[in-house]
């Protein structure tokens, strides 16, 4: 068993050897290297997508400064989304509150860019200063005849999952505010997508191919007149269900939507997502429809995908993403490029969630939560991976191991999603893998036991 | 397009910052921090603060960034965050195992009103500090300053906890880098060098953030200044602060201190900015210029004279770092360009404001602190176009959209390598500035050129 930390070890297991639940959602220890964020992180994240809103963040700079841009959430139409607002609160703001800046400036945005609605994200001090953030909301709103719509996403309230409940909520307020009734045909939301490098746009063709009409892609190419219509849809479709269950919920409660969790990553989610939704029609048009995409698809596809699989077969994979749902998918899909996974950890995960990864994981996988870089680099050599899936902060470090890297997380420049992502998928991870530079790595030569 | 919202005119805004020039306090102290041999930065605030910098630091250098935190929860912002850094610090020797921990507080910490000082006293006398660990802090309010200052602070920092005046002054001189890259760390220490000159340098990341690859991940790669280094600067006969926003208080609290007199100097990027440093640096240290370093400034001079009328009147709109741009500004003008603008979101007073215009003439528009953000700068490019632009990687969007080739300077640069590697500063880096500069003239002049006159030898 890999050594950890004592007050980590329940966070960490190994299949077959240590079948205890992992314990997880706690926050991460005092003191460690954690690739976690926080709640301000979260609720930016899933609201930053909706295009034609203004996002405002209420605080110091830096808040803004780092979530300028970061995501590559594309937009089919505005992009007021990609713009950083802040109101730059300086020491005197501290001292005397920060609410009339946040009303000027809301004033100031409103009036130049002439949003559909604006979202305020509270940042740690705010919460300490005592501004009253929905005070102001609500009279720039009346003022302005425009939502505007408090965020309470203090840093220190709690992890990034606590983000996202507050992004589900802002969400929740615009929805129903629409009087537009739209009946008859089957129609679905698409939550939890948010169009990295366009994927919400390949998920939503294979729907509407279907015959399902898209009311609403909330957190992916999102338009606040879509979100404020999102209630008369017959089925909320959720994936990276860790950011936006909660809203599903909420919108099961409030308007009797039932929901469903999925996943475009790899050829089995993907066409399950397909195939549930279809079946919820109760349509068997469309039912044959999902078969005919599916198989049309995967065809298209299989045969490069089976080049990529004879060079990468037998290797194995360490995979460290933010929510748990992105890890299964992900186990399946190295698998169909004949990698297995040594290692798989995620940020957010439930207990259920690495229960069932354990299901489908071989034995001796590590499974973790919440880990940190001299852990992670330490199962890597232990488990002698070719291939690290993470996100930013972890790149660097497979790097310098000489291990491959796939960045799975918002900074990916090509789709991943649908099955023309995972040809892509294949394809980047086949691209890294298989790349001649490994060889000059003392590690690698070790590994393969041709140094010296 | 992502900066179609910017409109030609400009409105004076009271409360807004729109796609700022500059970003906060701790991230520029993380940076310092990892200028110390086996130290571990650790942001004494929210989770998020220590993520979004260690984002920061390894999408401009490529490597690992290595940073702790003290994960406050809503019970911190009550009742103080005394128990959760008491319980890093711990948590961090068991680890981790670094040398020393160095924590810089965030503006969650600082408005709930910790007491740094106290809080490390009493993880000292709680036994959580092993023997020969050292744990030091600095104050990194987010809503003063900027990321420079933050750099400032934890220098100043090092100062405090390390320097020591043991009574025997040596022939040594200390340099304090400024907020540069470890490239221009490696550069000024090698031109020390080359001069024959004994010095101590701080912080000094050279080594730590652009370190090799050797088939391991390292908490702690081998540079760094080592806090024995740090501690004997107190012994030196004389400091040389360069930039003087990055340098200047840990100069002054190095003299207060431990008696060590000062001089500030623009960082030696360019001719005139490294002329003084070499001179500063030839007096300091006794000796005289060796032939090497004159064979260098004769080449960057060389160059200089070669090209020069490819940069006549050449209009350029920057944007960065004060004390960069302090030296860029007079660099360009030595070059007989023009400077139509000068934004910094780090607030740099008036005397700054001042020395660029002295540098630049009367016209040029120069603006820092509130309000001076990159929708501002590209509003002034918008009304005076420029031939060519000087910034971070935020200023890809001003180039393509107005079509202007781009210099990248200061921080953050997350679309180019070789900053980490190629420095700016000395007469070497002066010339690669050149190279850098022209290269974008160039390749816009062929580009641009029509059939007849499109040239062969330049």
């Amino acid at each position: 068993m890999i050594t950890v930390l004592d007050g980590r070890k329940n966070q960490v297991r190994e299949k077959g050897r240590d079948d205890r639940p992992v314990e997880c959602g706690r926050m991460s220890l005092a003191g460690s290297v954690s690739q976690r964020a926080c709640v301000f992180c979260g609720s930016r994240v899933v609201l930053y997508p909706v295009a034609d809103a203004l996002h405002l963040v209420h605080g110091p700079l830096g808040c803004a400064a780092y979530t300028w841009d970061i995501r590559g959430s594309l937009s089919s139409g505005p992009e007021l989304h990609r713009m950083s607002f802040s109101t730059d609160l300086r020491e005197e703001d501290v001292i005397y509150g920060g609410e009339k800046k946040l009303r000027l400036a809301l004033q100031e945005l409103i009036e130049a860019y002439s949003p559909k609605a604006a979202f305020v994200y509270s940042t740690c001090i705010v919460g300490l200063i005592g501004d009253d953030v929905n005070a102001v909301c609500r009279r720039v709103s009346c003022e302005k005849g425009i939502p505007v719509i408090p965020v309470h996403s203090e840093g220190f309230r709690g992890t990034k999952k606590d983000g996202y409940s507050a992004a589900c909520t802002a969400l929740s307020t615009l929805i129903g505010t629409s009087e537009e009734k739209i009946a008859g045909e089957f129609s679905i939301n698409i939550l939890g997508d948010f169009n990295i490098a366009g994927e919400t746009w390949i998920i939503r063709k294979y729907y509407e191919e279907m015959g399902v009409r898209v009311i609403s892609c909330m957190t992916g190419d999102g338009r606040v007149d879509d979100i404020r219509r999102a209630h008369n849809a017959s089925l909320n479709v959720v994936q990276c269900s860790g950011s936006m269950t909660g809203l599903a919920k909420i919108m099961q409660r409030e308007y009797g939507i039932p929901f469903i969790r999925v996943s475009y990553f790899g050829l089995e989610d993907m066409s399950q997502a397909l195939y549930d939704v279809a079946k919820l029609s109760c349509s068997g048009e469309m039912i044959k429809k999902a078969g005919n995409i599916v198989k049309r698809e995967v065809s298209e596809i299989y045969p490069e995908l089976q080049n990529i699989k004879r060079d990468l077969e037998g290797k194995r994979a360490a995979v460290y993403v933010g929510g748990s749902f992105k890890a299964f998918s992900l186990v399946k899909a190295l698998r169909h490029i004949g990698m297995s996974v040594a290692v798989v950890g995620s940020q957010t995960g439930s207990e259920e969630d690495y229960e069932y990864l354990r299901e489908i994981c071989d034995e001796g996988t590590v499974i973790v939560d919440d880990t940190n870089p001299l852990e992670l680099s330490k199962f890597m050599d232990d488990k002698g991976v070719d291939l690290l899936i993470g996100g930013v902060k972890e790149r660097p470090i497979a790097y310098k191991m000489g291990v491959a890297f796939c960045d799975h997380n918002h900074e990916r420049k090509i789709p991943l999603a649908g099955f023309e992502g995972m040809l892509h998928f294949a394809k980047e991870v086949h691209s890294s893998v298989m790349s001649p530079v490994w060889k000059f790595s003392p590690a690698y030569r070790l590994r393969k036991g041709i140094y010296e | 397009m992502l900066l179609r919202h910017t409109t030609d005119n400009i409105i004076d805004r009271k409360a807004l910052t729109v796609n700022p020039a500059k970003t906060c306090q701790p991230v520029g102290a993380m940076y310092a921090a990892l200028g110390i041999r086996g130290c571990l930065p650790h942001s004494h605030g929210s989770q998020g603060c220590c993520a979004y910098h260690r984002s920061a630091l390894t999408r401009h250098y490529k490597d690992p960034i290595m940073a702790t935190s003290s994960s406050f929860t809503e019970g911190a912002s009550v009742f103080g965050g005394q128990a959760n850094l008491l319980e890093s610090i711990q948590n961090i020797f068991a680890m981790y195992d670094p040398e020393i921990i160095a924590v810089h507080t965030t503006c969650l910490s600082e408005v709930i009103g910790d007491d740094m000082k106290q809080i490390i006293n009493k993880a000292k006398t709680e036994g959580k500090i092993p023997a020969g660990k050292t744990v030091i802090h600095t104050n990194t309010p987010s809503f003063k300053g900027s990321h420079v200052t933050g750099f400032s602070n934890m220098t100043t920092g090092m100062v405090q906890y390390f320097s020591e005046n043991t009574g025997d002054r040596e022939n040594r001189v200390n340099i304090i880098p400024g907020f540069v890259e470890p490239s221009d760390m490696a550069e000024i220490k090698r031109i020390a060098a080359e001069m024959g000159v004994q010095i101590v340098m701080f912080p000094d990341t050279s080594g730590v953030v652009n370190s090799p690859m050797d088939g391991k991940f390292h908490m702690y790669p081998k540079g760094g200044a080592t806090s024995a280094e740090i501690k004997s600067s107190g012994d030196s006969s004389f400091t040389i602060a360069l930039g003087s926003l990055a340098s200047t208080q840990a100069a002054r609290a190095l003299d207060s201190k431990c008696k060590v007199p000062f001089e500030v100097l623009n960082l030696p990027i360019g001719l005139r900015a490294t002329d003084a440093f070499v001179d500063l640096l030839r007096k300091k240290g006794g000796v005289q210029v060796p032939e090497a370093i004159m064979t260098e400034r004769g080449q960057l001079l060389d160059v200089m004279t070669d090209m020069h009328q490819y940069f006549y009147m050449k209009k350029a709109a920057l944007m960065g770092d004060p004390d960069q741009l302090l030296s860029i500004v007079e660099f360009l003008t030595d070059l007989d360009m023009k400077i139509s603008c000068v934004v910094t979101g780090t607030p740099a007073g008036t005397k700054f404001e001042k020395s660029i215009k002295e540098m630049a003439g009367g016209d040029t528009v120069v603006k820092s602190g509130a309000t001076a953000d990159t929708y501002y700068f590209h509003q002034l490019i918008k009304k005076d176009k420029p031939d060519i632009i000087f910034g971070n990687t935020y200023c890809k969007y001003i180039a393509r959209d107005e079509d202007i080739p781009l210099v990248r300077i200061c921080f953050p640069i997350y679309d180019r390598v070789g900053h980490q590697y190629f420095p700016l500063t000395g007469y070497k880096g002066g010339l690669r500035l050149m190279e850098k500069i022209l290269n974008e003239l160039l390749d816009r002049q062929d580009r641009d050129a029509a059939e007849e006159s499109f040239e062969l030898v330049m």
